[in-house]
């Protein structure tokens, strides 16, 4: 490079340059991080607006606002600041408590316990969100995680206490309890959407509540139900069954590994094996997927099998890591969540487990806000509600924020689709 | 992209023969004389040999309906089998409708013989419990077919409820009023819809999508502010009015229906015009004619000088109105206080006798009526101590509309451009 003549030496500089004002040019346009780190900010923003309307103390400062405009600005400011804090603190770590591990006055559990707690509300989400990217990418619409995880709690649950076996293998079994009957579940609509053409939306919203339904009839049934309890709860697990700890005092369990690894496994499946193209191509066009000669109807059938596995084990995650039993909520929100978080992962396996901790880590730290701020958890439902809404509408993002063109232009692409 | 697909059958598999021997009405047939069977043989040797009385008059000793209920639930099983196996046998077409709903009909009154012998059945309460308990659904399908019948997916109902709801029991409480809880009602599903219209039209989000997540969101905003406002303070923030009942001189005394229909609130009667005018609507004039157009072809439609997208908005819009009223059910006539998820799955009911209900006014009355009388049944039989359990009778919407959708109990079909974003080319 040094013998050549002057002006060419001048060339890689230049393009040094161009890279840079590349990046800044690209960084405000409207690229996925652009939109999602945006997102997160407006969803922010309009959980502050919320917190502080919904303060009578707060907002007895705004009725002399034009008086003392300071009184009203530092009360907002200290709720906001303190709640998301607390939201940081609970999720990520704690300043305090690191620094006490570190002197040695505090111990290693409470400075890690955010994090712990982050994983294992993490854990289950990623199972979930999986199902209903996997659908996606061969073009259907799974809703029914919610279903599918029910599902797969129940039948992790009955095998992990109706069964005796010994350690390790009777987890095996718990798990894969919960994968078949979550896969099932995930076979009705398939076939009826391979078979009679039904449309997966619509099967699969139907079938979520008949799961709950037949959820809240199970546990009230003799060999099912506690025997020592008259609510609607069953026996516990036995603890052969349970998903060990990663360090005991710690809640969080193994299962957060087999979500990566399952990741991992469906990122293979997606790109590499031959199922996975032929799941995309039917997703991307159906009637040229056939005419290569795919079966469109087995494609379907299998697909929505793999996906509600996948949220079955979701589910038997659920109780076999924390829920420990049965009851009439076992399944919280999971399945619904899980299509927030495939829409924030942006239906990429990687890009789901990321968005499944990000939730994770809104729900732990939600927790703390609730217990120190006094802030509802109900409060991270709407944040995450809406952090869907605004990638969802990337348009919306890019109109508030005046954002320019992305120069790979890959947002916006609604998967819009009828009944 | 994936393929835009807007049929709610595609057709998948191959093309059959029009004249096979297995053809829709003989699978109704063959289905029907099965739970005729059933009714007959299994409810009918179940069921205690003692009558089976179905009061006319609100006291369980006035005049009543009674039948042996052995013999009764034996007996219309029978006729379920026969009107299944004239079904089988082929006769005409245009019997068709009245045989499938006359087996429905006698398969449930079987059931209904075996469960109620030995015991009663107050007439009016039942007419008038599932009545209640389908005015949201009769409302919510009211919305949903105005949005979908202009090509506007609306999963969202379940949040429009959920925001009626809350803003019936805040401003109704607030105002001491309930006309004002009414009308804070009607404004909290119009958020929810203009947020789905803005979403799904402006910025073309699936439509799907859209639905629940603004259900999350208002599942998420409600139970925020209930917790924060209401749980703290309910008398000052949680307590509405109810709305009152009022009772029609003269029409209120016929038996059985007038004590249903002329003793009632408000909302039902509500109800039942916006069905018959929006049946009328739909199908007599210009407004009906072009959402109709705009949503089985809005490239057409535009074509001859029809502002797709505004018809659109405006038809999200008023959907968002029914929808906040059926909200105002759940704090002004069913429970009088708000709580967090107290829907818990009206709207997807809802949706479900929009389906059903085939898309139509009339269709999803229908739905709604008999989604609302399984589940007073439900409760009914829950509250006798039955053996079967209401967790299934409850299941009997969601499994109704799958095999509904699934085109075993003839093919429902959605407007042709439901769900799709209509851009301007």
């Amino acid at each position: 490079m040094t013998t050549e003549a002057p002006p060419k030496k001048e060339e890689p500089k230049k393009e040094e340059e161009s890279f840079l004002s590349l990046f800044v040019h690209n960084l405000w346009s409207a690229n996925t991080v652009t939109v999602t780190f945006l997102s997160i900010l407006l969803a922010l923003v309009i959980g502050a607006v919320l917190i502080v309307v919904s303060d009578s103390e707060v907002l007895a400062t705004f009725s002399y606002f034009t008086a003392r405009p300071s009184d009203a600005l530092t009360a907002s400011w200290d709720l906001i600041s303190r709640a998301y804090a607390d939201l940081f603190k609970g999720a990520i770590f704690d300043p305090a408590a690191v620094s006490a591990w570190f002197n040695g006055t505090g111990d290693w559990q409470t400075a890690l316990n955010p994090l712990s707690e982050t994983l294992t509300y993490a854990a289950p989400l990623v199972f979930t969100g999986l199902s209903v990217a996997l659908a996606f990418r061969g073009g259907l619409f799974n809703i029914g995680g919610q279903g599918q995880a029910v599902i797969g709690c129940v039948t992790a649950g009955v095998a992990g206490f109706a069964i005796g076996l010994p350690a390790g293998l009777h987890l095996v079994v718990a798990l894969a309890a919960g994968l078949i009957g979550g896969a099932l579940w995930g076979f009705v609509p398939g076939l009826l959407k391979a078979r009679t053409g039904a449309h997966e939306v619509i099967t699969t919203i139907m079938l979520n509540y008949t799961a709950t339904l037949f959820l809240g009839w199970l546990i009230l049934q003799n060999g099912v139900q506690d025997p020592d309890r008259t609510d609607a709860i069953s026996k516990t697990i036995d603890s052969t069954a349970g998903l060990p700890a990663l360090p005991a005092p710690l809640r969080v369990h193994f299962g957060i590994v087999l979500a990566v690894l399952v990741t991992a496994g469906v990122a293979w499946l997606v790109n590499r094996s031959s199922f996975g193209f032929e799941l995309r191509a039917v997703g991307v066009n159906p009637p040229a997927a056939k005419t290569a000669g795919m079966s469109v109807g087995r494609t379907y059938i299998m697909l929505m099998v793999v996906a509600g596995g996948l949220a079955g084990l979701g589910g038997a995650t659920q109780v076999l890591g924390t829920a420990d039993r049965l009851t009439d909520q076992v399944a919280g929100n999971i399945g619904f969540d899980g299509l927030l978080v495939a829409l924030l992962g942006r239906n990429k396996p990687w890009g789901t487990l990321f968005a499944a901790i990000l939730y994770g880590g809104l729900r732990a730290g939600g927790n703390l806000m609730q217990v120190d701020v006094g802030i509802s958890l109900e409060l991270v439902t709407v944040l995450q509600a809406l952090i869907v809404i605004f990638i969802a509408a990337p348009a919306l993002v890019k109109a508030i924020f005046q954002l320019r063109d992305a120069r790979t232009a890959r947002l916006g692409a609604s998967m819009a689709k009828g009944w | 992209m994936s393929r835009v697909s807007t049929a709610t059958v595609d057709d998948l598999t191959e093309a059959t023969a029009p004249d096979r021997f297995w053809n829709r009405q003989r699978r109704l047939g063959a289905a029907l004389v099965i739970i005729g069977l059933i009714a007959a043989v299994i409810f009918g040797s179940l069921a205690e040999s003692a009558t089976a009385r179905f009061t006319i008059s609100e006291d369980a000793e006035g005049a009543a309906l009674s039948i042996n209920g052995q013999f009764g639930a034996i007996l219309f099983g029978i006729v379920t089998v026969a009107a299944g196996g004239a079904l089988l046998a082929g006769v005409a077409k245009r019997w068709q409708t009245l045989l499938l709903c006359l087996g429905i009909v006698t398969f449930v009154f079987s059931f209904l013989c075996w469960q109620v012998a030995g015991k009663f059945l107050p007439l009016v309460d039942t007419l008038s419990g599932s009545l209640e308990l389908a005015l949201p659904l009769i409302l919510g399908a009211l919305a949903g077919v105005l949005c979908e019948r202009s090509g506007v997916v609306n999963v969202a109902i379940e949040g429009q409820f959920l925001m009626g709801a809350f803003g019936a029991a805040l401003v109704g409480t607030l105002a001491t009023s309930v006309w004002a809880g009414l009308i804070s009602a009607v404004v909290g599903g119009v958020i929810i819809a203009s947020l789905l219209a803005v979403l799904a039209i402006r910025f073309l989000v699936d439509q799907v999508v859209v639905g629940i997540v603004l259900n999350l969101l208002a599942l998420g905003i409600t139970g925020f502010l209930y917790e924060r406002l209401m749980q703290p303070d309910a008398l000052k923030y949680n307590s509405p009015p109810r709305l009152p009942e009022w009772r029609i001189p003269g029409l209120a005394d016929i038996p059985v229906i007038g004590p249903v229909l002329f003793e009632t609130n408000l909302l039902v009667w509500l109800a039942l015009i916006l069905v018959v005018v929006i049946h009328l609507g739909l199908t007599r004039t210009r407004w009906g004619l072009r959402t109709r157009a705009v949503g089985e072809h809005p490239t057409a439609a535009d074509t001859v000088g029809i502002r797709v997208r505004g018809l659109r908005y405006m038809n999200v819009l008023l959907g968002g109105v029914v929808a906040g009223a059926g909200g105002a059910y759940f704090t002004l006539v069913s429970t009088g206080a708000f709580n967090k998820n107290m829907t818990a799955g009206a709207g997807f009911i809802a949706l479900a006798a929009l389906i059903f209900g085939r898309w139509t006014p009339f269709g999803a009355l229908g739905a709604a009526l008999f989604f609302g009388f399984a589940q007073k049944l439900a409760n009914y039989l829950s509250a006798v101590g039955s053996p079967v359990p209401n967790q299934f009778l409850n299941m009997l919407p969601y499994l109704a509309t799958i095999i509904a959708v699934a085109g075993l109990v003839g093919r429902v079909r959605a407007p042709a451009a439901d769900g799709v974003p209509y851009v301007k080319s």
